[in-house]
C-alpha cells in the first residue's frame, strides 16, 4: 500500500491521464463512429463505399501503428513542436479513430437487429429515410447497441495503456516515474493490474444495469 | 444493393444521394489532399528522405523485423489455441470447485491490458529474480490474454449447440470426455472458426505492442531507422513502409477468415447441427423469408 500513499502525485496524475484519454477519445471515437455507421448504411453508393474502405483499413491496422503514426509521424508533417499537450491531442486521435471503427460496426449491426418489418411498416406509412432511422429504426436499435457498445468502451479503457509507449501521462506509464524514485516495479505493476481489474469490473457493472434498464421487450 | 430501410429512390432523391456523394468525394478527396500537400511541403517525396530504403542492408533488417513479427505470432498464436482448449474445458465443467478457478482466471486476464502485462513480464519479473528476452515476454502476454479471450469463444459455441447433441452423445454410451471430444467441440469450433481466426488478426495485430518493450519488430526498426540522421532521418516513409507491411499481413489472415466463413456457410447444412437461435416474436414474413436465404437483412 505504501506505493500507493508514497506517490500519490504520480498515481493521481496517471489516473487523471488515463480518465482524460478514456473519456475525450471516447467522445470523439463515438462522433466519428456515429458518422460512419450512418454512412455505412445510408443509401448512397459513395459514403457506403467510403465507411467501408475506413473501416476495414483501420481494423487491420495496430492499434500501436495508428498511435505511432500520429505521435512520430504527423508532427514533423504538420510542423508541430512534440510538448507535453501536443502529444496528449494526438493520442486522443489516435485513440478515437481506432474505436471509431468498432463503434461503427457496433451501430451498424443494431441497425440491423431490428425486425424488417419495423422498417417496412414505416416506409408504407410513406416517412423518409430520415424519419424511418430517426423514429423508427435508431430508437429500437440503441437498446441492442447498449452492450457491445459497452464492450467497446471496456476495451478503449485497455487500450487507453499504448499510450505508455509514447510518453503520455497515463497508468500504464506510472512504472517509468516510480522506478525513478527507486520503488519496486513489480509492486507498482501488480498495483496497476488491480486498478485496471476494478475498472472494468466497474464499467461491466454499468453494461449489466443499462442493459436491464434498456433490455428489449418483444 | 436493395434496403428495406429506404425506397427506390425517386428523380428527387436521386439529385439528393449524388449531391452527398460529391459531398463525401469532397470531404475525402480534401483529407487525402491536405495529407499530400504536407508531404510534398516538408519534402517526403525527395530522393533523400527515401534513399534508406535502396539499401539491400535496410531491406534485410526489414526482413528480419516482419519475420520477428510473425515468429511472436505464430508462438502466440498457437500458444493461445491451446490455452483456449484449456480453459474452455475447464470452464465448462460440472464440477464447481474445478469451473470457479477457471472463471477467475479467465476473467482476471481479460480485465488485464495487454501491455500491461507485457510490462509484469518485462519489468516487473526481474524483481523477483526471473529475467525474459522481450520475446517472451510479447509472447507469454499475448497467449494468456488471447488464449482466455478463445476460451470464452469456444464456451459460447458449445453452449450455442442444441441440447439434442449433448444428450444423443449422452445416449449411445459416451461419456462426459466423449461427447465433448467427439460430438461439441468439433461442431463448436467449425460453427466458431470465423470467430477464431478474427481473434488471431488481433492478436497479429497486438504484437506490435513488442515495440513498447523493446522487441526489435517492425515499428522498432522503424524508430530506429527514422532516426538515422545519415539518410535524412526518414520517420515518414518508414511510417509508410512499415505500415503497409503491416496492413497487408493482417489483411491477409482477415481474407482467410472471410473465406473460411463462406465455405463454412455453404456447408453448414450437412455437418454443424444448426445453432439454436432464438426466433424473433412478431418476425414478418419478409424478415423469415431473408433468414431463410441466409442474407442480412438490412
Amino acid at each position: 500500500m505504501g506505493v500507493i500513499t508514497d506517490n500519490l502525485d504520480i498515481w493521481s496524475q496517471a489516473l487523471v491521464g488515463t480518465l482524460v484519454l478514456f473519456f475525450a477519445g471516447g467522445a470523439l471515437a463515438l462522433v466519428l463512429g456515429i458518422i460512419v455507421g450512418a454512412m455505412r448504411v445510408s443509401p448512397v453508393p459513395i459514403a457506403r463505399g467510403v465507411g467501408t474502405f475506413y473501416v476495414s483499413a483501420i481494423r487491420n491496422t495496430p492499434l500501436t501503428l495508428v498511435f505511432f503514426a500520429f505521435v512520430f509521424a504527423l508532427p514533423p508533417l504538420l510542423g508541430l513542436r512534440l510538448t507535453g499537450d501536443v502529444s496528449l491531442t494526438l493520442g486522443i486521435c489516435a485513440l478515437g479513430i481506432y474505436t471509431a471503427t468498432y463503434v461503427a460496426e457496433a451501430i451498424r449491426s443494431g441497425v440491423n437487429t431490428v425486425p424488417v418489418g419495423q422498417a417496412e411498416a414505416a416506409r408504407a406509412l410513406g416517412l423518409s429515410f430520415g424519419q424511418v432511422m430517426s423514429l423508427v429504426v435508431l430508437p429500437q436499435a440503441f437498446r441492442s447497441v447498449i452492450p457491445p457498445m459497452m464492450s467497446v468502451f471496456i476495451a478503449l479503457l485497455k487500450n487507453t495503456t499504448v499510450a505508455a509507449g509514447f510518453s503520455i501521462v497515463n497508468l500504464g506509464s506510472v512504472r517509468n516515474y516510480l522506478s525513478e524514485r527507486g520503488e519496486n516495479a513489480f509492486v507498482v505493476i501488480l498495483w496497476v493490474m488491480v486498478i485496471f481489474v476494478a475498472l472494468v469490473l466497474l464499467l461491466s457493472w454499468v453494461q449489466r444495469t443499462l442493459e436491464n434498464r434498456w433490455r428489449v421487450a418483444r | 444493393m436493395s434496403s428495406v430501410l429506404y425506397d427506390v429512390p425517386g428523380p428527387k432523391a436521386i439529385l439528393r444521394n449524388r449531391l452527398l456523394g460529391v459531398l463525401t468525394i469532397v470531404v475525402v478527396v480534401g483529407i487525402l489532399g491536405f495529407l499530400v500537400w504536407r508531404l510534398a511541403e516538408t519534402g517526403q517525396f525527395t530522393a533523400k528522405k527515401w534513399s534508406a530504403f535502396t539499401y539491400t542492408n535496410v531491406w534485410t533488417s526489414i526482413l528480419d523485423a516482419t519475420l520477428a513479427t510473425l515468429a511472436a505470432f505464430g508462438a502466440a498464436a498457437l500458444g493461445a489455441l491451446l490455452l483456449g482448449f484449456v480453459l474452455a474445458i475447464g470452464r465448462l465443467s460440472d464440477h464447481r470447485w474445478v469451473r470457479w478457478p477457471f472463471t477467475a482466471v479467465i476473467e482476471v486476464f481479460r480485465a488485464i491490458p495487454v501491455l500491461v502485462f507485457m510490462f509484469l513480464l518485462y519489468y516487473g519479473f526481474p524483481v523477483i529474480g526471473i529475467r525474459m528476452e522481450p520475446y517472451w515476454a510479447v509472447v507469454i502476454a499475448l497467449v494468456c490474454y488471447n488464449g482466455s479471450v478463445l476460451a470464452e469463444v469456444i464456451r459460447a459455441g458449445v453452449e450455442s449447440l442444441p441440447r439434442g447433441q449433448a444428450e444423443a452423445g449422452y445416449a449411445i454410451g459416451l461419456r462426459k470426455a466423449g461427447v465433448m471430444r467427439l460430438v461439441l467441440l468439433p461442431q463448436a469450433i467449425r460453427a466458431m472458426m470465423p470467430v477464431i481466426i478474427a481473434q488471431l488478426v488481433v492478436t497479429l495485430k497486438d504484437t506490435a505492442l513488442g515495440f513498447i518493450i523493446t522487441y526489435p519488430e517492425l515499428l522498432f526498426y522503424a524508430k530506429y531507422i527514422g532516426a538515422q540522421p545519415t539518410v535524412g532521418s526518414p520517420i515518414v516513409p518508414a511510417t509508410i513502409v512499415v505500415g503497409a507491411i503491416y496492413i497487408t499481413l493482417c489483411l491477409i489472415l482477415s481474407f482467410v477468415a472471410t473465406v473460411v466463413e463462406k465455405r463454412l456457410r455453404r456447408s453448414a447444412r450437412g455437418d454443424v447441427a444448426e445453432p439454436v437461435q432464438p426466433l424473433q416474436q412478431g418476425a414478418t414474413d419478409t424478415s423469415l423469408i431473408v433468414a431463410q436465404r441466409g442474407g442480412s437483412a438490412l
